[in-house]
């Protein structure tokens, strides 16, 4: 194969491990905004965790790969209900804001809290023994393909879950109504943990494959990495899921594509720059519906 | 007694003299504070950054609180203020000759925020709510990357060696300058049309009210002042680098809003004084002093502790504390309520009615 191709198919091959990461965070803000109309600002963070629970499992217990996978995602989605109960939930009838401005600072609490309990960034073990092939000059790792076929196994589950079971149905149905949907005896308080546990158990799994992919983690990795996943489900239409997904690969590509043919620096300003121009010009994301005011 | 009080307070209140007089008092005491070291350095370090502080959230507080939308981007204003500010007084002003020549500096830094202001204000013409939020942040991130890409100013270095030029009555001119404007703001026309968009867009604009000039005059002020807080934080930090104002910058503002309440001028400016505040008494030294009447047997051991670590610790009880008060407060502290002394003659009894519906006459 010619260089250029070569080229090409390596930056798509970064761009899909990076893109299905950022899917998975992206999930958890547009489900909990497609039912709460809500942005957990809080999310980014949980993913952190996720990443430091990886951690301790792989250090402190010792565990390999898939066990160290299942306690992170376990331990996510119970982090994420056990948020939803204690800090969203008692504002639910409050004003918008208000339930916004404490995700943010459940953020800020989960940050400094790790922060203060592991004041320096620590380091992943390999988890999984990385074998690099070499397909005509495209150099293909395993973590690649494990993180690339994980991410899209779950985003299909999650596809599944929501289009096809009652579970899923339930969380539709909240989403397109609140005020009847407990009168035809769906468990709306039930449904909204379910939500948060998926989540936020998503959340934890990106932050393993993160952690594998980039094994430095720190406190506030969450941040940059949470707010990108936000602007993926907005690209995609806040509260759609497939947007999320599609909205996540387009971010993936574009900041990949990016690194790939500028200056490192001027990725966030591309980035950005797109984002603003895509809100002006198609307010509703990409798989989003208008919604028509009325007075 | 209490009503013996509570009429002194009205009759207080009444007086035309009172704001001229507190004004003239504050301003002997801006100037006299460091003239002759009434407190020592460091509280009136902490008074600087208590002004700018306010200046931040009483701006910030126009758009987010009485014009309801969810604004990110006071950082990204409050960032070319400060480099504005600082180009000017390093590169451009005579400052070592004419030093008197620092307020155009800041007023220039406040201009071109107002300017800035513009790329926030038109999209939000045609966008609202959440994806006005987005394009909020994506403007923050925007200028910060802008600022790392120019050499000329620093890059992702930033800007060291900036002359200390922002003095206490200085910061007390432009605390008592933004809160008198966004109060006049609020209570005129234009002020009535940034609530009506707050509670129904498309009915105010059926109302005749010109949504777009609003809006647009809204930003502009509020970035104006982020602006000036920017000029006046990079000549007292003396140090200005795209990190400084970073998206956690801006967490801080909206914390310090969030927390004194929303669509209310005395709850920004008691917002912003706790937040300055506690963080401050937070601090392991200040603990300490505080702490340090008590017995050795009990101070030593809290100290090993408990004090040392609390550089770590404050930054884990702020963010406990603001969702504590937004569980039990979800307005914050003077939500849509306000010191009588701000609200016009004219308007008392109708805010009064406003915000206290229990005696309002329908069940």
């Amino acid at each position: 194969m010619s260089d250029g191709i070569v080229y090409w198919l390596q930056q798509i091959l970064n761009a899909l491990q990076l893109g299905s990461i950022y899917a998975l965070i992206a999930l958890g803000y547009t489900m909990v905004y497609g039912i709460l109309t809500m942005i957990n600002f809080a999310h980014g963070d949980v993913f952190m965790i996720g990443a430091f629970f990886c951690f301790l499992a792989a250090t402190a217990l010792g565990l390999p790969f898939a066990p160290t996978l299942l306690l992170t995602i376990l331990g996510t989605a119970l982090l994420g209900v056990v948020i939803e109960r204690l800090a969203y939930k008692p504002l639910r009838n409050a004003p918008r804001v208000s339930a916004i401005i404490t995700a943010l600072g459940v953020g800020l609490f989960l940050e400094n809290f790790t922060l203060a309990l592991a004041p320096y960034p620590k380091n992943i073990p390999p988890l999984l023994e990385n074998v690099t092939w070499n397909l005509g000059g495209v150099s293909l790792s395993s973590l690649q393909v494990i993180i690339i076929f994980l991410s899209l196994g779950l985003m299909l589950v999650l596809d599944y879950v929501v289009h096809r079971t009652p579970v899923g149905m339930a969380m539709r149905a909240i989403s397109w109504d609140k005020t009847f949907v407990p009168l035809m005896g769906i468990p709306v308080n039930l449904i909204i943990s379910i939500t948060f546990a998926i989540g936020a158990g998503l959340a934890g799994a990106a932050g393993t494959m993160y952690a594998l992919a980039y094994p430095v983690i720190d406190p506030y990795m969450g941040i940059m990495v949470g707010w990108k996943a936000f602007i993926s489900a907005v690209v995609g239409g806040i509260g759609n899921i497939r947007g999320a997904m599609i909205g996540a690969f387009i971010l993936g590509g574009v900041e990949i594509m990016v690194a790939a043919f500028f200056p490192s620096t001027y990725r966030d300003f591309v980035v950005f720059s797109l984002l603003l121009l895509l809100i002006v010009i198609r307010p509703y994301g990409i798989l989003g519906q208008p919604r028509v005011q009325k007075v | 007694m209490n009503a013996l009080l509570r009429n002194h307070w009205e009759w207080l209140l009444e007086q035309r003299w009172l704001l001229p007089g507190l004004l003239g008092i504050g301003f002997v005491l801006a100037f006299a504070i460091p003239e002759y070291n009434l407190l020592n350095k460091y509280v009136q370090l902490v008074l600087m950054y208590l002004g700018i502080n306010i200046i931040l959230a009483v701006s910030l507080n126009l758009v987010n609180g009485y014009m309801g939308e969810f604004s990110l981007a006071h950082a990204g204003f409050m960032a070319v203020g400060a480099y504005t500010a600082a180009l000017l007084t390093m590169k451009v002003l005579p400052m070592a000759a004419y030093p008197g020549l620092f307020p155009l500096a800041v007023l220039a830094g406040g201009l071109a925020a107002a300017l800035m202001g513009l790329i926030v204000a038109i999209p939000s013409f045609k966008v609202r709510g959440d994806y006005l939020a987005i394009i909020t942040l994506a403007f923050l991130m925007i200028v910060k990357s802008v600022i790392e890409n120019i050499d000329y100013i620093g890059g992702p270095r930033g800007i060291p060696g900036i002359k200390r030029l922002t003095t206490l009555p200085w910061v007390f001119f432009w605390v008592v300058v933004s809160v008198w404007v966004v109060r006049n703001f609020v209570y005129s026309k234009y002020g009535r049309g940034v609530l009506s968009i707050r509670e129904d867009e498309i009915a105010s604009d059926l109302m005749s009210v010109n949504t777009r000039r609003v809006k647009f005059l809204a930003f502009m002020t509020s970035s104006f002042f982020a602006g000036i807080a920017g000029a006046l934080f990079a000549h007292l930090l003396q140090f200005i680098s795209p990190r400084v104002f970073d998206i956690i910058k801006t967490t801080d503002i909206l914390i310090m809003v969030y927390l004194g309440g929303i669509a209310s001028i005395t709850g920004s400016i008691i917002g912003a004084t706790l937040y300055t505040v506690l963080l401050e008494i937070l601090r392991p030294s200040t603990v300490a002093g505080l702490l340090s009447w008590l017995p050795a047997m009990v101070f030593d051991p809290l100290n090993e502790y408990f004090i040392r670590h609390l550089g770590v610790w404050r930054m884990v009880i702020m963010p406990l504390l603001l969702v504590l008060v937004m569980l039990y407060w979800p307005r914050g502290i003077m939500g849509l309520r306000e010191f009588r002394g701000f609200i016009p003659r004219r308007d008392r009894e109708a805010h009064h009615r406003l915000t206290t519906p229990e005696k309002r006459g329908t069940p």
